[in-house]
């Protein structure tokens, strides 16, 4: 090829120079990114990478169904619970369990609070530095520094002239050492970075603020899960009894002390992502608003399965707190409903994905998903099968798999929901959208780029922030009333269950909609599948040659220096790719799996 | 530029000339070292720059790193900022592509044998390796080339120490752990089992090896002894629930809100080795029992492959009259101070039986042989 008209819209030429970034780095797991510039140095073809794969699914396969959060909570450390939270429910629909409302509480409150965390932890540690220049902060005015924190942010606590002073000092002594650590070889003299000193140097301070923040947020987490990562789930409810004024209350897992710990650091993180996180948003974003390339699928195939039930059980998009539908085709005011379970919805393709399937030519609903790993470079690739210098295309060239929905490349994550959520005319996210369309003075049409997608993730931190509050309210007005159930045990035990069932649980991930598809037979599981967020945003071409969100998102954007990737990284990390999420994927035979083919 | 050493750090962070002679004498004592060596050590730490880390993630989850980032002390921000140098992690680093692999040989060439190689997640052996590719290479490349120049190796969490989840019945990628990758340098391995392990014990193993100067006492299997040489259950604060007979016996049960003892309902406490119930989670504040889940046993060997989670062990090795669990269970209330006595007197026998075929590893120091 040299020009390529893809199905979805977008004109891809390769004929301009390679650019080839691997690892792409500030991300979960392992990944590749290549791209060919023209000669203004415009992108003009782009080509992802899922660089890693487990197969835990397979390994899944025959094990205990009640055992199955926990290995799938170790898919992801990052966004960690939120594959635990899926399975449990995928698990209790092919059960037909039903969980009491203090455990749908519980649930939802540890839910939101990682969105809460992940989002923060996302913005200042894995995106900030696309955006942030440290070394350009030593330049900064402590006193400036100040009161632009006062003025941005005027209830922040942190906001002296001394205490940004401090913070320069410590930052230039580690850069004097000669010693960078994480910020070693970064671009800090690529002109795409556009702050003046004293807005780095806040945003610096922030990334330092937020380091000793972030594992707070999580505590609530290690109060109601047992620690933090990889906290306890349980079928049928939480694990975390309550015992508020009985006897030995205060060995029991949640009591008095322990709700007023949530209570507190609820408190704390609300006030955290208003006074700290919003705020450097807006004030970054401000500087960059003429920057929006990368919107991508973003004003044309969204996806979201909405999360968050109300009231325990109810699953329906009524009752789901975060937005459920589909947008295709740039058509924003047709919301379409989602049915997971309707084979002709969500499919995955893999002819350019490293597996193999009988007809490439059809994809495969996850209760019916086949996979077995095919390694292999196309002809056209550059180098060696273990020395890969340049990928083909147009051949299979990545171990994440291509999913789609009635055939569209999708994207997830908090901007998809976003829009989804603004075009259905719901109040809470109408107000924040519009609230920072204001801000910073620009229509809503900025929000279809990288710095959408990035503002739209701190609209949610905020967003989950508060509503873990809600439900922690709940939760004790519940208590109050007199219910204190967390478990429905009734079904736990496999001898109850019936011989053949299958399920599917499904949720919205930080990074965007996550389903997992269960099928159980005699007590243990028959077949496993997960279609995680990555893999939609993530996804390589599929057997029509749509191309998936990372690829478009990164099409037509200019790039300052094509030697340093900094643009390239902003656009990816908008995204907050989680790249052990994206390619886990299994199939459902037990196939022999280690032989392998490499030709 | 000048090179910060450890002194420089030090002072950086407010502790005084005077402190920091006296850390060092301590530092000597604590060390078996005469009072001369104490100049010896200040001087070292007042030249030496920070120890540079090189952080290298196979296939995992990345848990291992956001426990890391947990960590209230020290904070994790100090750690990275005073006390290694992070000059490689592909979690946090601001460069990508080929300025991140340029990182890894630079490193390589200034500090040959004198850099720290801590390894999150773990090789896979199948598809020639190239189930986890890092720079266009398989990720067993990058890790056996690191390893051949450096000081010494920490396994952070269970992937890098035994394989973990990937390495589950079958292991379909033949995901295999830092010590036993084929041709690997024979280099110091210190293993920080847990999915994830404590943050706490991350750090503090970091800044044991810095302030000490060499590897912590580790036991036969290569775990720091300070934090693996005790079971849970040995700490737990339901141990006494277990010995008196008192159980969980289905979820959200009486027991369960009383506190009682989860071995009934699968917990592996009493066969699994970490510091949760001592050290406790985030900063001290719970663990999974006290959350009133089960222990899994996720520091353990093959902790995946040992069945259902919630089936009650049984007939373990070395368990003793814990397997008559269910009938201490029955007879409780009047039983309870002959079960205590029976339990004591086993669990005497069993540490003595221990003691006798576990010979306590020698400390390794950087210069020590695994």
């Amino acid at each position: 090829m040299t020009t390529l008209a893809t199905p979805n819209g977008f004109t891809l030429d390769n004929s301009g120079k390679r650019l080839v970034i691997d690892p792409v780095t500030r991300i979960e797991g392992h990944m590749r990114c290549e791209v060919n510039i023209d000669s203004s140095n415009v992108i003009r073809n782009a080509v992802s990478t899922g660089t890693m794969w487990r197969g835990l699914e397979v390994i899944l396969k025959g094990r205990d169904p009640r055992d199955a959060w926990a290995f799938v909570q170790r898919i992801c450390g990052v966004c960690t619970g939120t594959h635990a939270l899926t399975s449990v429910r995928a698990v209790e629909n092919a059960l037909k369990i039903d969980i009491p409302e203090n455990a749908n509480s519980i649930r939802n409150i540890m839910q939101l609070s990682l969105q809460v965390h992940d989002h923060l932890v996302h913005f200042y540690h894995l995106h900030a530095l696309d955006w942030v220049n440290p070394v350009n902060a030593l330049k900064a005015d402590p006193k400036a520094t100040s009161e632009l924190q006062q003025r941005v942010a005027p209830n922040h606590p942190n906001s002296s002239p001394g205490y940004f002073r401090d913070v320069q000092t410590r930052l230039r002594k580690f850069v004097e050492s000669g010693q960078l650590g994480p910020f070693k070889n970064g671009y800090w003299t690529n002109p795409a970075y556009k702050l003046p000193p004293e807005a780095d140097l806040m945003a610096v301070t922030h990334y330092l603020e937020a380091l000793d923040f972030q594992k707070e947020i999580m505590r609530v987490r290690t109060i109601f899960g047992g620690k933090d990562i990889h906290p306890n789930w349980l079928v049928g409810g939480v694990p975390c009894a309550i015992n508020i004024d009985g006897d030995m209350a205060a060995g029991a897992p949640i009591n008095m002390a322990s709700l007023d710990y949530v209570i507190s650091i609820t408190q704390r993180c609300i006030e955290f992502v208003e006074n700290v996180y919003i705020p450097d948003v807006i004030a970054i974003g401000g500087f960059y608003k003429s920057w929006l390339y990368g919107g991508g699928l973003s004003s044309k195939s969204l996806l979201a399965y909405g999360d968050i039930p109300d009231k325990a059980n109810d699953y329906s998009p009524a009752n789901l707190l975060m937005p459920h539908g589909a947008i295709i085709n740039g058509k924003l005011d047709e919301i379409h409903p989602v049915d997971l379970t309707d084979p002709s919805q969500v499919q995955e393709f893999v002819p350019h994905s490293w597996y193999k399937y009988e007809d490439e030519s059809k994809g495969l609903h996850p209760w019916d998903g086949v996979t077995e790993p095919h390694y292999e470079l196309g002809k056209n690739a550059k180098g060696t099968s273990t020395r890969i210098e340049e990928l083909d295309e147009a051949a299979k060239y990545s171990w994440i798999k291509a999913p789609r929905w009635r055939g569209h490349a999708m994207e997830v994550g908090p901007l998809a929901r976003y829009i989804i959520g603004y075009q259905q005319g719901r109040q809470d996210i109408k107000e924040q959208v519009d609230g920072l369309l204001k801000a910073l003075d620009v229509p809503m049409e900025a929000m279809f780029s990288t710095l959408g997608r990035t503002a739209a993730r701190a609209l949610e931190a905020q967003w989950a922030a508060n509503k873990q509050k809600y439900f922690l309210d709940k939760l004790i007005a519940n208590i109050k009333a007199g219910d204190t159930a967390t478990a429905n045990t009734a079904k736990f035990d496999p001898s109850t269950w019936p011989s053949e069932v299958k399920g599917v649980g499904f949720s919205e991930a930080p990074r965007g909609a996550l389903a997992h598809w269960i099928r159980i037979k005699d007590g243990r599981i028959d077949n496993y599948q997960c279609v995680v967020p990555s893999t939609w945003n993530g996804s390589p071409r599929d057997n029509q040659g749509n191309i998936g969100a990372f690829e478009a998102s990164l099409l037509n954007t200019k790039v300052e220096r094509a030697e340093e990737p900094v643009e390239i990284l902003r656009t990816l990390h908008s995204f907050d790719p989680c790249l052990a999420c994206s390619t886990h994927v299994m199939g459902p035979d037990g196939q022999e799996l280690a032989e392998v083919k490499v030709r | 530029m000048a090179t910060e050493t450890f002194y420089d750090v030090m002072r950086r962070q407010g502790i005084t000339r005077r402190s920091f002679t006296k850390f060092c004498s301590l530092t000597a004592a604590a060390l078996g070292l005469p009072p001369a060596y104490a100049a010896e050590i200040q001087n070292a730490m007042e030249t030496k720059p920070r120890i540079p880390v090189l952080w290298m993630h196979g296939l995992e989850c990345t848990c291992c790193s956001e426990s890391f980032i947990r960590s209230g002390h020290p904070l994790a921000k100090d750690v990275i900022l005073s006390m290694i140098s992070l000059d490689y992690d592909d979690t946090l680093m601001a460069a990508a592509g080929h300025q991140a692999e340029a990182i890894v040989q630079e490193t390589i060439q200034k500090y040959d044998g004198n850099f720290i190689l801590a390894v999150e997640g773990n090789p896979p052996l199948n598809q020639e390796g190239m189930s986890c590719i890092i720079g266009g290479r398989p990720f067993l490349e990058q890790l056996k080339e690191a390893a051949d120049h450096c000081k010494a190796i920490i396994s952070w969490g269970s992937c890098a120490s035994w394989g973990c989840v990937q390495a589950a019945r079958p292991n379909p990628t033949q995901a295999t752990p830092v010590h036993k990758v084929p041709g690997l340098a024979d280099k110091p391995i210190i293993k920080v089992p847990g999915c994830p392990p404590i943050a706490e014990v991350m750090t503090a193993v970091i800044a044991y090896i810095l302030t000490f100067e060499r590897f912590p006492e580790l036991d036969l299997q290569g775990r720091p002894k300070m934090f693996y040489s005790q079971r849970i259950h040995d700490k737990c604060y339901r141990r006494p629930h277990f010995d008196a007979g008192q159980f969980v016996e289905h979820f959200d049960d009486e027991g369960a809100r009383k506190g009682y003892c989860l071995y009934k309902v699968g917990c592996k406490g009493p066969t699994t080795y970490n510091a949760c119930s001592t050290v406790r989670w985030n900063g001290g504040l719970s663990f999974p029992i006290q959350a009133g889940h089960p222990c899994i046993g996720c520091s353990e060997d093959g902790f995946w492959d040992k069945g259902s989670f919630y089936n009650r062990l049984v007939d373990v090795n070395g368990f003793g009259i814990e397997a008559n669990a269910d009938k201490i269970g029955v007879t409780a209330a009047g039983a309870v101070g002959i079960a205590t006595a029976a339990h004591a007197a086993a669990s005497a026998v069993r540490r003595a039986r221990q003691k006798a075929g576990d010979e306590p590893a020698k400390a390794h120091d950087f210069e020590g042989q695994n």
